[in-house]
């Protein structure tokens, strides 16, 4: 600990703080611009300046200087920092001039303006007259990709995009060229970014160099309602900020959590917002002679009351998506079980992951924050960079400190943005990694806390269950299941890639006695011996193959599973409703209502409700309290929210044992196309520039082209 | 005046033989082996008794500078870098080192490094230098097969010298950016602290000196620290390299005794002020970057860093510009500006922002197009700059335009009155547009 004094104010600060972080610490507040807390220090902008006493007699960048550098007094007194002496006000000043300089005045048109860094900062700290009457600079504007828009004349050089990209993101794509007051930031020969955090720049920047393209001129920051809520592009359960004018979502912004996405967002979560707004469905419709017409709810409701008269559980099946929440499919789960309906998945894509063996055998047990703390990471049948890109982000920060070991195991070798070592393609490779043998056996025998990352590339295939049990297996057999030396760590942990899936499989949305698997619902429907087929949101089966099925579509978007629904009950998207989300560790977080859904369309889980008394089972909730305080009953650990409850180590020592039979060839990672993964994102034209963006960068890539 | 007995570098103008047999001949790699076996800190000890200030600008002492390296490894190596990327505007000093006495430098790399446990060093070479750099290089290449550096060599202390070709950036003879460019990264200057001592080139125990630091080191060790802190006054002894420019009859680089009156050094070496010394306007008495001195301030004042610092001036690489009274000033100075601006690396505000405006200020000035209120505020704008940047090039940049201002604040006023009384000579601009 380090002891100094920041305006008189005597504090204890740990010795690898920095100045600013003590000045923090004692109440006083820096102005800063390029310094970030996750960022590497640059220290150029020198709005941060404090006086030293002792030192130098001119200021120093607090941001850059560390407690440790500062010496104490000649009798031993501890070293003191001035905040607000006429030296530091002087220097602020000078430098907010220089940055105003050449700075436009254009503020009433910038979409920045009123949450403006600069703006900010220049009312507290700077001058209210202008010395300056040369000519203000003007930069030509760069194309860095479809999301971002930029105004180089409005740029500060704070470098903070340019190491965020570097740090963060791992693309070396955005730079600073020239020199002097020449120097501009840009990508090289102006090409499109190819992150999935790209988007993150945009909070980055102080100014409005560099703001939303989807966003521009669309709305000012006062004018926006901020809702706290979650996210459901992926399993990661990213904090997000959903801001609304009227019943419109204008934008999404990412919140701090730590243990999740620390403050980073993906480009899906930040740009799907147009989806929320085309394709929607927002009133009933029922087919007649073979088109969907508008209906009345009550029209919809006899249809389908209608088809299940009389009808035997057996011959209904129900399969919940990828953006349901946890009270939905607990309400259509107990419909379900009134109606003795068993063929229930809420594993649309096929998964072998069940809730039979224990929590532990499907969720991402370490824990995200984990990630930091492993030194060994076995990646299999994922590409966390595309399913998770808020997570993989984790994994290059640990990477980038040092000391980890990454084996990849998968058909492809795709680019993670940190180094790894190519293991082989599927279950024979995990078999010889098993073994002990080769470099990275080794490694992971002397990993101190090794991890293995399982995608659903590796647990949707046919064999997934024996290669689930095969990679528990290995957790097992490399001490990352509760070894003797460090009982509280679990390093098997299971990607996700759909938000509902963990809390699917906590409410226990999965088959009865008897009952069939998606794919078993599928092929029946087909067959012809299923008459009634449930969709909660469910787009990613091949709905062509339901036969002659009734289908029943509840959800948001004109999809797929619209598309072949004879009947359709519209629903709320995630940012239309509080439902709870549980995400890829087990973490259960609640979404808030920001907006209202269009039209008449109705919450899901009052869909079910209203359903289920047409049906003659009628649910015995009348409010989502009342189905909490239900849910709740039944399974404790959701209603602990941003909690995570952990799972026992024996669930992953039992799958290891239950052994199997695997087949040949490589696991193939889920996510294809990272921007359209759902029907919101499906929707949203955003979305369909950034993908298509991405495949001819992919096709650049490859040689292919011209 | 400095007697020729005493002067280090005795092939200055490359009268002689460049080679290694020249350079030995006049005394080089003598005697060398036997102050490698005297160990470090015999070495470092001698070079601080010396006194000897470092010749890159700053004038610290280049003893002490050395003693700030670890004495004992951590497991990293030590470098000893040299900063042969002279740029600053006048200054030539190092140049003529390399052209001409380059064993000067070699030797003196050998007896640095050992001092500070360096096995390498590495020599940033201008990118200009094209020449200078192949004459180091031959330099370098007869002193290996003369099995005096490298693996093995006749002095027990493996020692590779290497010479890197910069690619003419004035920044990077900041040595921080000096670091970053060796790297193969982009010439910015890093934060201090931590200093290169600490973490420099590759993170690892680094010195950087100048080439005429390390240049005189072996023919201090030789002839004893005290010959050499015999010449001179206290604080600024020895001798130095003086590079003259500007309108005097000779320019030339001389090797002065330090503390030489300015008038003895422009007699003695120059032929005197072009045009004699009523003709005198000022003089930059230390490279672009200080503060220039008007004619009457300077005519005998003892050349060295103390006494140049006492007049808000600074010796700096002792490239001493003269200005005759055919000098526009503040054009001159207005170049300077510009030069500053040109190789301002844009890392930090006030440097990337403030070096520009001055430039366009002081262009203004020059035709007189401004107001005597911009002055003060230009001189405001100046001291913004000092003392806020990350490396000295803001200072740098600031110091020129301070000793314009201080000195010949009437000559700016005056050209504002002359340009207010008739601002359209020309009679181009006319009424027209009012009407």
């Amino acid at each position: 600990m380090a002891k100094l004094l920041v305006d008189g104010i005597e504090v204890d600060v740990p010795d690898h703080y920095t100045l600013l972080q003590a000045c923090e610490e004692a109440g006083a507040e820096i102005p800063r611009f390029c310094y970030h807390e996750r960022l590497s220090i640059a220290g150029n902008c020198r709005m941060c300046l404090v006086e030293v006493k002792g030192g130098p007699p001119k200021p120093q960048a607090s941001c850059a200087m560390g407690v440790r550098d500062l010496r104490p007094g000649p009798n031993g007194e501890p070293p003191e920092v001035m905040t607000r002496s006429p030296m530091v006000k002087k220097a602020r000043e000078g430098v907010m001039e220089f940055l105003l300089i050449n700075h436009p005045l254009d503020c009433p048109i910038c979409d920045q303006g009123g949450e403006c860094d600069l703006q900010d900062q220049a009312m507290a700290y700077g001058v209210d007259k202008n010395r300056f009457h040369e000519n203000k600079r003007a930069v030509e504007d760069k194309y860095i990709g479809p999301l971002v828009r930029t105004r180089m004349t409005r740029c500060i050089h704070c470098t903070r995009c340019v190491r965020f990209t570097t740090e963060v993101a791992g693309i070396s794509e955005l730079g600073l060229i020239g020199r002097g007051e020449d120097a501009e930031i840009t990508t090289y020969l102006e090409r499109a970014m190819s992150s999935e955090l790209q988007g993150n720049v945009i909070d980055l920047c102080p100014v409005g160099a560099l703001t939303s393209r989807p966003y521009q001129d669309q709305a000012r920051p006062w004018e926006l309602s901020k809702t706290e809520s979650v996210d459901v592009m992926d399993a990661v359960g990213s904090n997000i900020r959903v801001d609304t004018r009227g019943r419109e979502v204008m934008r999404i912004m990412p919140r701090v959590h730590e243990d999740v996405n620390e403050e980073w967002i993906s480009d899906k979560t930040r740009f799907v917002w147009d989806g929320l707004r085309s394709q929607r469905l927002d009133r009933p419709y029922v087919r007649k002679g073979g088109k969907l017409q508008a209906a009345t709810w009550n029209d919809a409701f006899d249809a389908i009351a209608a088809k299940m008269k009389g009808l035997a559980g057996s011959r209904v099946g129900m399969i919940a998506g990828d953006l349901s929440g946890v009270e939905e499919m607990f309400a259509l789960k107990d419909l379900a079980e009134r109606l003795e309906i068993a063929s229930v998945d809420c594993r649309q894509d096929g998964s072998a992951l069940d809730r039979k063996s224990g929590r532990g055998s499907y969720i991402f047990n370490s824990g995200i924050a984990g990630i930091e703390e492993a030194d060994a990471i076995l990646i299999v049948g994922a590409n966390p960079r595309l399913e998770a890109s808020v997570l993989n982000a984790r994994i290059r920060k640990r990477w980038l400190l040092g000391d980890l070991v990454v084996g990849y195991v998968g058909a492809d070798q795709p680019d993670l943005t940190y180094e790894y070592e190519y293991l082989g393609a599927g279950p024979d490779s995990l078999a010889e990694i098993a073994g002990g043998e080769g470099s990275f056996g080794k490694a992971l025998k002397k990993a101190r806390r090794p991890m293995i990352i399982v995608g659903q590339g590796a647990t949707t295939r046919p064999d997934g269950a024996a290669v689930l049990a095969q990679c528990a297996d290995i957790a097992v057999k490399f001490g990352m299941v509760a070894p003797e030396s460090d009982p509280d760590w679990i390093g098997f942990n299971i990607l996700h890639n759909a938000a509902a899936r963990v809390g699917g499989l906590d409410v226990g949305f999965l088959p009865g006695e008897g009952g069939l698997a998606t794919a078993g619902i599928v092929e029946a429907a087909g067959k012809g011996d299923l008459d009634v087929v449930f969709l909660l949101g469910a787009d990613e089966i091949d709905t062509n193959a339901l036969g002659n099925a009734f289908v029943v579509y509840i959800g948001t978007h004109g999809d797929r599973g619209a598309h072949r629904a004879d009947v359709i009950l519209p629903g709320a998207a995630y940012t239309e409703k509080s439902v709870t989300y549980v995400n890829t560790e087990g973490r259960p977080q609640m979404t808030a209502r920001a907006a209202f859904p269009p039209g008449e369309a109705r919450e899901d889980w009052a869909i079910i409700r209203a359903l289920s008394g047409h049906l003659g089972a009628r649910l015995p909730y009348d409010s989502i309290a009342a189905l909490r305080a239900t849910l709740y009953a039944d399974m404790p650990h959701l209603a602990a929210l941003d909690r995570r409850v952990p799972s026992a180590a024996t669930d992953v020592m039992a799958l290891a044992k239950k052994g199997g039979r695997t087949q040949k060839g490589g696991f193939v990672p889920v996510v294809g196309d990272f921007y359209l993964t759902n029907p919101i994102a499906r929707a949203s034209k955003v979305m369909a520039e950034a993908s298509a963006l991405a495949v001819q960068l992919a096709k650049e890539a490859t040689g292919t082209h011209g | 005046m400095l007697a020729d007995k005493d002067r280090i570098f005795t092939n200055l103008y490359g009268l002689h033989d460049v080679g290694l047999k020249g350079a030995m001949s006049r005394g080089q790699w003598n005697g060398t082996k036997g102050f490698i076996d005297k160990g470090r800190d015999w070495i470092v000890e001698q070079i601080k008794a010396s006194g000897l200030r470092g010749r890159g600008g700053a004038g610290f002492p280049t003893g002490l500078k050395w003693s700030f390296m670890p004495k004992q490894s951590d497991g990293r190596p030590h470098y000893l870098v040299v900063n042969a990327d002279e740029s600053e505007p006048g200054t030539c000093k190092d140049r003529e080192i390399m052209r001409h006495d380059p064993h000067t430098l070699v030797e003196g790399c050998l007896i640095a490094g050992f001092a500070m446990g360096a096995h390498a060093a590495y020599i940033y070479v201008r990118g200009e230098f094209i020449r200078e750099r192949e004459a180091l290089q031959r330099a370098i290449d007869e002193a290996y097969d003369a099995k005096l550096l490298g693996k093995n060599n006749i002095h027990g202390w493996d020692f590779d010298v290497y010479v890197h070709h910069g690619a003419g950036a004035y920044i990077c003879g900041e040595e921080t950016a000096l670091l970053e460019s060796l790297e193969g990264k982009k010439g910015q200057p890093r934060l201090k602290p931590p200093f290169p001592a600490n973490v420099g080139l590759y993170g690892c125990p680094t010195t950087v000196n100048n080439v005429e630091s390390i240049a005189v080191a072996p023919e201090i060790l030789r002839r004893g620290a005290a010959w050499f802190a015999g010449i001179g006054r206290p604080n600024n002894v020895g001798t130095k390299l003086f590079c003259i420019s500007g309108h005097v009859e000779r320019p030339c680089t001389v090797e002065e005794a330090m503390g030489i009156p300015f008038r003895e050094l422009i007699e003695k070496h120059c032929g005197g002020v072009r045009g004699g010394w009523d003709n005198l306007l000022a003089v930059i008495p230390g490279g672009s970057s200080v503060p220039c001195l008007p004619a009457d301030m300077c005519r005998d004042l003892p050349m060295d860093f103390d006494t140049l610092r006492n007049v808000k001036s600074g010796l700096g690489t002792a490239a001493v510009i003269v200005m005759d009274k055919s000098t526009d000033i503040i054009r001159a100075i207005a170049r300077l500006a510009y030069f500053y601006k040109h190789e301002s690396c844009g890392q930090c505000t006030p440097c990337r922002e403030g070096t520009g405006w001055m430039w366009r200020v002081l262009t203004r000035m020059a035709e007189g197009r401004a107001q005597k209120s911009e002055i003060d505020m230009l001189l405001n704008v100046s001291y913004q700059i000092e003392g806020h940047t990350i490396c000295a090039l803001g200072d740098a940049a600031a110091w020129p335009v301070q000793g314009l201002i201080r000195h010949f604040r009437h000559v700016i006023e005056d050209r504002i009155d002359s340009y207010s009384a008739n601002p359209d000579p020309e009679g181009a601009v006319t009424m027209q547009a009012a009407e």
